[in-house]
């Protein structure tokens, strides 16, 4: 007894709940005038245990690491690991750590945290049959792995389905094998549970409910080879990990007679305090109410209490709703409240979008509970109602997702009172006041307040606190379209698709305000010409459109135009050539090669465009759409029809594309590219859409593009034949038109989807949102719509009224004054 | 002389105003709502717009920010309730009525007056070239 070192504050674990008390007690002051002590088992120091699977999707594993580098060099703190401690004797206030550290404490805290439950069933013991909790779990895991061509889940709740996409990054042919009839039974009714089952099935996952595991098969020298169940066949695996619930780590607290729950758990009270005096206890092994908390959220606030108990505050811990949002798989998926609870269902259920959505409510019309899975983003606005928070809003409004979050609730007009992050309990006020000092983005605010950092399932309602504020402060919000139109541009998209309307004045007087302005006319001008192939500059359309779009041609720095005749795949006749070359000198136009294999006839006043065209169009040339947000190039190289290396003819293929999607109208630029072979002449993965030949069809990349931030582009699909290729490419482009902000190309599009390239392909290949048809449908009629736009324009006189310089005179612009560099003329003070 | 009703103070029928300084343009249909034309009037280059309203307003034709003589081809927008146009070089927006630019201070183009007889679209210019 005489060799104890003395602290005043023993804190016993360091997981996240532990880590979390650190934190509290660095912030309350507490160290002023304490020694603290933390010891932990594991040789690391706290990690994120939520997101653990993160770490075989490219996540470094001391990202997972929680809290600053410095916290446990603070001044009073020293940080102990891989020794836990072994005993503790609550009486004489002393613990013992397997190494034989002798301590006296004055207070203790036991955040021990939680065991994995493995059934006790026979083999559980085999080499290849694993736990899911730790960091040298997933290592061990990983490692075993390497051999293996199949694994399986035994437990299909939070913590299975986290496992099961672990094993999957891995590469593995994965089963989820739960107990209870359906997933996350806990969280989720059947309807939630059948929408998940889908999701995770379509990402490869087998899953097998009802299945009661009775054994685990091994081989002769003890590896794992199957499960055995008390009904059905067997099924062969090589790998197996147990996630089928947790249990109290207490074996510390049982040991030395503190009092614990039925089921498990220290028994603590609403100080979450223990049965001996200067012993606490919180997290995953406190038993509170006869209730253990699975959740981080609840430990946190056990922490938070504790420390300023130990401070001297009468701070209570009173119980937590269970509500939890998180993504699974890809899937966003929530349970809030009593998702079993008796009363009213109002079910809204999308099984083509994969959502389903119900929320119970009483005879009064409080919501008890409620199930999200494929859509959780009425998940904050639920929680403030079941707390009562917020008056209960329309709840058809909260639920239906084109309403979207902004809608669904006004998260803007929610109390300062309001909770919005349980995991560090931060709450609207704070998240405001830190917005009004200057942290106006997600990533500002999470450093400020710590909102986020958690579970992070808060982060789209800090986003609407940080808009609503910023508004509030009358500061741009990026979200809407712009300040006549309350909406994204998709949500805008989507509403002109469906209405029918087509004239910008309608739309503006019956879903927006003012008259518009030189955000939002583009805008609708861009997606009403991606819905129809009517001439871009009749009537009302005239005035939307930009001014390169006005003049079909592209605005140079002293107030000329640049004409760039379409050259598909970068194939060009001696004629054609000739021809140009004869309007370039014609006209004293100063002649360009392009990046995407074409030349561009730059210094044209406006009166010369149409004189320009009409010689173009007589060399069978026809627009190139430089001037517009559309298809721009079909870069190639010249194939099997010159190259000793090409395996398919490229410039054939880079033709078809260029011809069946020009004119195509879209959020940004679109640029593709056909090489045809792997070499790669053509550049095609820094193309929006590149492909790339191989012996047996087509590669295709998507999301790419070269400029100021290149993006390389993903393979979506291999192989293809032409037929495929010319599908899959229809899908996607139209997806991307249908569903991207303005001026978003490909690759922030594609980068912002849930589940990225997987979701993509699934979409667009495996057609899972069942909207292939549709897309091609729009594909085709824009196909079968395609006019060369200077070709209508010469053909209507009134329509070249407008390509004068001065409505009053012939006279020509006097701004426009050349001087001659290298043999052409360029725009005078060009070089200054 | 037709009558033409008065919208916005701008587009006025100045029939019986005194001639003189007044330059006729064009006829109005040449004008498509919320867009502009571009006119040399005493070899000063002016923009001159014809809003959605039947409102009519001229401003310099030469954009300050980029030099070039472009502002009649930008897009009509509304910042609050006031019209403006949007120079198609940077984007800069000057307000119709005022002349000033919503996006950088210290830079305005000068307001002209605009109005019609018998359809025809005259121009007063104002302030020193």
């Amino acid at each position: 007894m005489s060799a104890s070192e003395h602290v005043d504050i023993l804190v016993v674990g360091n997981g996240m709940v532990g880590h979390r008390f650190v934190e509290a007690a660095i912030e309350k002051g507490l160290l002023a005038n304490r020694r603290m002590l933390v010891v932990g088992e594991e040789w690391r120091r706290a990690y994120d245990r939520v997101h653990l699977s993160s770490v075989f999707d490219g996540v470094e594993e001391h990202d997972l690491q929680l809290g600053e580098d410095d916290v446990y060099t603070t001044d009073g703190v020293e940080l102990l690991l891989a020794d836990p401690v072994v005993s503790i004797d609550p009486n004489n206030r002393l613990a013992r750590t397997e190494k034989g550290r002798s301590i006296s404490f004055t207070d203790c805290v036991l955040a021990t945290g939680s065991a994995p439950f493995v059934p006790p069933i026979p083999g559980t013991a085999a080499s290849g049959s694993f736990v899911y909790r730790t960091l040298d779990d997933l290592t061990a895991i990983r490692d075993w792995a390497k051999g293996c061509r199949t694994g399986a889940v035994v437990g299909g709740g939070l913590l299975g389905l986290e496992a099961a996409n672990a094993l999957r990054l891995l590469g593995l042919e994965t089963t989820v094998v739960e107990f209870a009839p359906r997933l996350m039974a806990v969280q989720l009714d059947d309807g939630g549970a059948a929408t998940l089952r889908r999701h995770v099935e379509a990402l490869g996952l087998n899953v097998r409910t009802s299945a009661a595991a009775t054994e685990v098969l091994t081989t002769p020298d003890g590896r794992v080879e199957g499960l055995r169940f008390a009904d059905g066949p067997d099924l062969e695996t090589d790998l197996v990990v147990f996630a089928a619930g947790i249990r109290p780590r207490d074996q510390l607290a049982r040991a030395c007679g503190l009092d614990v729950g039925e089921r498990g758990g220290i028994v603590v009270d609403d100080a979450c305090a223990t049965s001996a005096p200067g012993v606490w206890a919180i997290g995953e092994v406190a038993c509170h109410r006869g209730r253990v908390y699975g959740l981080v959220a609840p430990g946190y606030t056990m922490a938070e209490v504790v420390a300023d108990r130990i401070a001297g505050s009468d701070a209570t811990f009173e119980g937590a709703d269970l509500s939890t949002a998180l993504k699974l798989l890809g899937v966003q998926v929530a349970g809030i409240g009593d998702p079993h609870a008796d009363g009213d269902e109002i079910v809204i259920a999308d099984p083509i979008a994969g959502t389903y959505q119900k929320v119970i409510v009483d005879r009064e019309g409080r919501v008890l509970g409620a199930v999200l899975v494929g859509d959780s983003s009425p998940f904050a606005t639920l929680v403030q109602c079941l707390r009562g928070t917020i008056e209960t809003p329309d709840l058809i409004d909260v639920l239906r997702p084109s309403a979207g979050p902004a809608a669904a609730g006004g998260i803007g007009d929610w109390p300062d009172t309001a909770g919005v992050c349980s995991c560090h309990n931060v709450g609207c006020g704070t998240i405001r006041a830190a917005v009004r000092e200057g942290f106006e983005d997600v990533g500002g605010v999470k450093k400020c307040t710590k909102a986020g950092t958690g579970c992070g399932s808060c982060v789209p309602v800090i986003q609407e606190l940080i808009d609503a504020e910023l508004s509030r402060a009358g500061k741009t919000v990026i979200k809407r379209l712009c300040p006549h139109f309350d909406m994204t541009r998709p949500e805008l998209f989507e509403l002109v698709r469906m209405s029918g309307i087509r004239t910008f004045s309608a739309l503006v007087e019956r879903h927006g305000t003012g008259r518009g302005c030189e955000i939002c006319k583009p805008a609708v001008a861009s997606i009403f010409a991606s819905l129809s192939s009517t001439y871009i500059l009749d009537g009302e359309y005239a005035s939307l459109q930009d001014s390169n779009d006005h003049f079909l041609a592209n605005l140079q720095k002293d107030g000329t135009y640049s004409v760039i005749p379409r050259v598909p795949g970068g194939e060009i006749t001696p004629a054609q050539l000739i021809a140009i070359g004869e309007v370039a000198r014609d006209f004293d136009l100063y002649t360009k090669i392009t990046g995407g294999q074409r030349i561009d006839l730059l210094g044209a006043r406006v009166e010369q465009l149409p004189l320009i065209w009409a010689r173009l169009i007589d060399a069978g040339l026809e627009s190139g759409h430089a001037y517009g947000k559309a298809l721009r190039t079909v870069k190639s190289c010249v194939g099997t029809t010159w190259c000793r290396y090409g395996v398919q003819d490229s410039t054939t293929m880079a033709i078809e594309l260029e011809l069946r999607y020009r004119g195509l109208r879209s959020p940004h630029k679109i640029k593709m590219a056909v090489s045809g072979c792997a070499r790669e002449c053509a550049e095609a993965q820094g193309k929006d859409i590149g492909v790339i030949a191989t012996e047996r069809g087509w590669n295709l990349y998507v999301g790419g593009n070269g400029g100021m931030r290149p993006a390389h582009a993903e393979l979506l699909a291999e192989d293809l034949d032409d037929a495929g290729l010319i599908k899959a490419i229809d899908r996607y482009l139209m997806w991307y038109i249908r569903t991207a902000e303005r001026l978003e190309r490909t690759a922030t599009w594609q980068r912002k989807l849930p589940g990225g390239i997987d979701f993509v392909r699934r979409v667009v290949i495996d057609d899972e949102l069942g909207l292939g048809e549709s897309f091609e449908a729009d594909m085709a009629r824009h196909v079968a719509g395609y006019r060369c736009e200077w070709t209508e324009t010469l053909e209507d006189p009134q329509r070249l009224e407008r390509f004068t310089s001065f409505v009053n005179t012939d006279e020509p612009d006097p701004t426009v004054v050349g001087v001659t560099i290298r043999g052409q003329r360029v725009p005078a003070g060009a070089q200054s | 002389m037709s009558a033409t009703e008065q919208v916005a103070g701008s587009r006025i029928d100045i029939s019986g105003l005194d001639p003189d300084g007044w330059t006729a343009v064009c006829r109005l249909e040449r004008l498509t709502p919320d867009r502009g034309v571009a006119a040399l009037v005493e070899g000063r280059a002016v923009a001159i717009f014809l809003l959605a309203d039947g409102s009519l307003h001229a401003i310099d034709n030469i954009d300050p920010i980029s030099g070039a003589s472009i502002l009649s081809r930008g897009l009509i927008g509304d910042v609050d309730g006031t019209p403006t146009v949007a120079s198609p070089m940077f984007k800069q927006r000057f307000e119709l009525l005022s002349g000033r630019c919503i996006d950088a201070s210290d830079v305005a183009v000068t307001v002209h007056d605009v109005g019609l007889v018998d359809d025809v679209i005259h121009v007063r210019l104002q302030g020193s070239p």
